[in-house]
């Protein structure tokens, strides 16, 4: 039995596939998902043709982290702690936006959970509209580049620090580029009692216009450009993260992408392409991630 | 044992022979006493085998809840009004899951304007989504109503969600003599839950899948049947209660001098013992009413409301809520259970609130009804003249 069957219906390239299925393996099969609404449910539990090989269970797009907490508490109750490790699998708008309350509670409570958020920057499921965690500049049908507006005005929420803030044992940022490095990162998870959060930057191939090859190089080039960093957070400590050998310009990063080719026509696109690059300095100031 | 108890313990008391495995508590007057009191034993170690977790949210409350249950775990938990609204995309989420959730609900009336008062406002508005619904008179029929729940809920024929509702500060806060029930009485009539399907990583199964149209209305299909199946098991477990504790409640619904009565009085909750007096009183003065209080309200008991109504030719309900732009809730339910009788009908939003209804209220209605002044349809009980501002 695979873990997670090739059978499921996401796009061609999609990062989403990539993350489950390492931290799948990472825990050997032993856990229980819990899964919010959006792309990764709709590509896998329909109905007679589950995807998944651990049991599963989507309940609603804003409540992964109680439900998750639910069946920890379950399983303790009922004396069948042994019988695996508690997962979720959430979106970046359900974790960081719609969500963040029921996420806030599992981390508040400190439950026994491992709850990843799949990164894909915006609620793709619907189409590509901006989430919390979408980047500044990014074009998505809800901040749709235009003659006076240029895509998402802000930055990122920083759900990795709203995480540390909870007090968590072990918070982590990772990247579908890194395979080994998702998997050591969730055994690790799973070796830790308590609330764990790990953010996998998984591309949407549709949603950020780039080709099913290109799922692996984008968020390397996300990697090094500091626009994503690769961090390892122990009791609220950084303990490691993932240096960068010669940082590349954000121009990299963002003229393959789709979702930003208005920066370089629109008139004033270079002064948003030049904030963007100012937040991957202050990343990389902030992480010490230049070697 | 025979004591002098407040609605809410006499919840919790009973929720805690229960042996829940997940009890999941947000407050909200007039509920908070019931988790207030289960969080008391718990942290007495007399809840053995549960876990206690104080949620975030109402929303998250019912959200571990539903993971607890698909987990296998007997549940519970309490709430009302705001709170009941806001866990209504879980509830329904769970009954589609067919997670026998079980909770009590302290029914109180919605905002705006906020009130902590009761009415069912708040239950009603949930009618439609798939739980179980029964309205308790007294604390001790609500007591007695916990361990059935869980029993009819986790009937693998039903496997729902099962919503207890019971006035609030009407029931919660009052004291009245309850019968507690002791463990062994609960232990044989109430199996620990051993559900059918559950995640577990020895049979990994898909909970919650997305269903395309070719299939989603089999899955509605079942539920409907489910619903359907627990009238029987409602009506089987209510007669299994009279001979395991000598209480008998009655089936869906209990007639009272229906057989001659010439208007018939339709009420749920806390009210029905009130118009009960005033029957009887207006019984003695040879005026022919009769009371048909209804418990089970979802599924809907139809043939046993129209079997009991029969012979009224006047039908009058009572009722704490109203479906706006059109009449009472349960109004709307009897009369179209009275399909085909065609009796005169009325119905009168009453206690909206919290609002006092005085017996005098409730006699002067009846006996309005009864003597023909009143016209058919819906009306409020009394108001005062008030005038919408619209500038
Ligand atoms: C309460 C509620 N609001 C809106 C939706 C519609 N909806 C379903 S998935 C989704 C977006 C999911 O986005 P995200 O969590 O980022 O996951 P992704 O699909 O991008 O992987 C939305 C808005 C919903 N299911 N429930
Ligand atoms: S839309 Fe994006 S996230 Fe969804 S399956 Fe396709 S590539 Fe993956």
């Amino acid at each position: 039995m695979t873990y997670f069957a090739s059978g499921h219906g996401a796009c061609p390239g999609c990062g989403l596939a990539i993350a489950v299925r390492n931290v799948l393996d990472a825990l050997e099969g032993k856990c229980f998902v819990a899964n919010s609404t959006g792309c990764l449910e709709i590509i896998s539990s329909q109905y007679e043709r589950s995807a998944w090989g651990v049991p599963y269970i989507h309940s609603l797009f804003e409540n992964a982290g109680a439900v998750a907490a639910g069946i920890e508490l379950a399983l303790k109750a009922l004396k069948r702690t042994d019988e695996g490790k508690v997962v979720v699998f959430a979106g970046d708008g359900a974790t960081a936006d719609i969500g963040i309350g029921t996420l806030s509670g599992m981390m508040d409570r400190n439950h026994d959970v491992i709850y990843i958020c799949l990164d894909n920057e915006a609620y793709q499921n619907t189409g590509n509209q901006q989430s919390g965690l979408t980047p500044m500049g990014s074009n998505t049908t809800t901040t749709p580049a235009g003659a006076i507006m240029l895509g998402k005005t802000g930055r990122k929420k920083d759900m990795i620090s709203i995480a540390v803030a909870h007090g968590l044992p072990y918070v982590a940022s990772a990247s579908v580029a890194f395979h080994a490095d998702i998997r050591r990162k969730v055994k690790k998870a799973a070796e830790i009692e308590g609330a764990k959060y790990i953010q996998i930057h998984t591309p949407c191939v549709t949603g950020w216009g780039i080709d099913g090859k290109q799922t692996i190089t984008s968020a390397k080039l996300a990697y090094e450009t500091a626009l994503y960093p690769i961090v390892e957070f122990e009791n609220g400590e950084l303990t490691r993260v993932r240096k960068i050998k010669e940082r590349k310009p954000v121009e990299e990063y963002l003229k393959i992408q789709r979702r930003f080719r208005h920066l370089f026509k629109h008139p004033r696109g270079q002064e948003i392409i030049n904030l963007i690059q100012k937040i991957a300095d202050e990343n990389a100031k902030k992480y010490n991630l230049d070697l | 044992m025979k004591k002098v108890v407040r609605g809410f313990y006499s919840i919790a008391h009973a929720v805690k022979l229960c042996k829940p495995n997940v009890i999941a508590a947000y407050p909200i007057t007039p509920q908070t006493e019931i988790v207030e009191n289960l969080a008391k034993m718990y942290s007495n170690g007399e809840l053995e085998g549960c876990e206690y977790v104080t949620a975030e949210s109402e929303f998250g409350a019912a959200s571990i809840l539903v993971g607890a249950s698909a987990a296998g775990a007997r549940t519970f938990t309490a709430t009302c009004s705001q709170g009941l609204i806001l866990m209504s995309e879980v509830l329904l989420n769970a009954a589609g899951m067919r997670l026998p959730i079980v909770l009590v609900n302290t029914n109180r009336a919605l905002s705006a304007p906020l009130s902590i008062w009761n009415d069912h406002q708040d239950s009603m508005v949930l009618r439609d989504g798939g739980l179980i619904q029964i309205h308790v008179e007294t604390n001790q029929e609500a007591h007695d109503m916990v361990p059935l729940a869980f029993k009819v809920a986790e009937n693998s024929k039903v496997m729902l969600p099962f919503m207890i509702n019971m006035d609030g500060f009407k029931l919660t806060h009052a004291y009245e003599p309850v019968d507690l029930l002791d463990q062994d009485t609960v232990d044989s009539f109430l199996p620990p839950y051993n559900p059918p399907v559950y995640m577990t990583t020895k049979n990994p199964l898909t909970f919650g899948c997305y269903a395309p149209p070719h299939c989603y209305t089999e899955f509605r299909v079942v539920m409907q049947r489910a619903m359907m199946r627990a009238l029987d098991v409602l009506e089987e477990t209510y007669r299994e209660w009279a001979e395991v504790t000598g209480r008998d409640w009655g089936g869906h619904v209990v007639g009272e001098f229906l057989d001659d009565a010439e208007l018939a009085i339709v009420s749920m909750g806390s009210l029905t013992g009130m118009v009960r007096d005033v029957v009887k009183e207006l019984r003695k003065n040879g005026v022919k009413v009769g009371l048909l209080k209804i418990r089970t309200f979802r599924p809907f008991p139809a043939k046993q409301v129209k079997e009991a109504l029969k012979n009224a030719n006047k039908i009058l309900v009572f009722e704490r809520a109203v479906s706006f732009g059109y009449e009472g809730p349960v109004g709307i339910e009897v009369k179209s259970a009275l399909f085909g009788l065609n009796p005169e009908f009325y119905s009168f939003a009453v206690g909206l609130g919290g609002r006092d209804v005085p017996r005098e209220e409730l006699m002067k209605i009846i006996t309005d009804v009864y003597e023909g002044k009143v016209e058919q349809g819906f009306h409020f009980g009394t108001v005062k003249e008030f005038e919408e501002v619209i500038v």
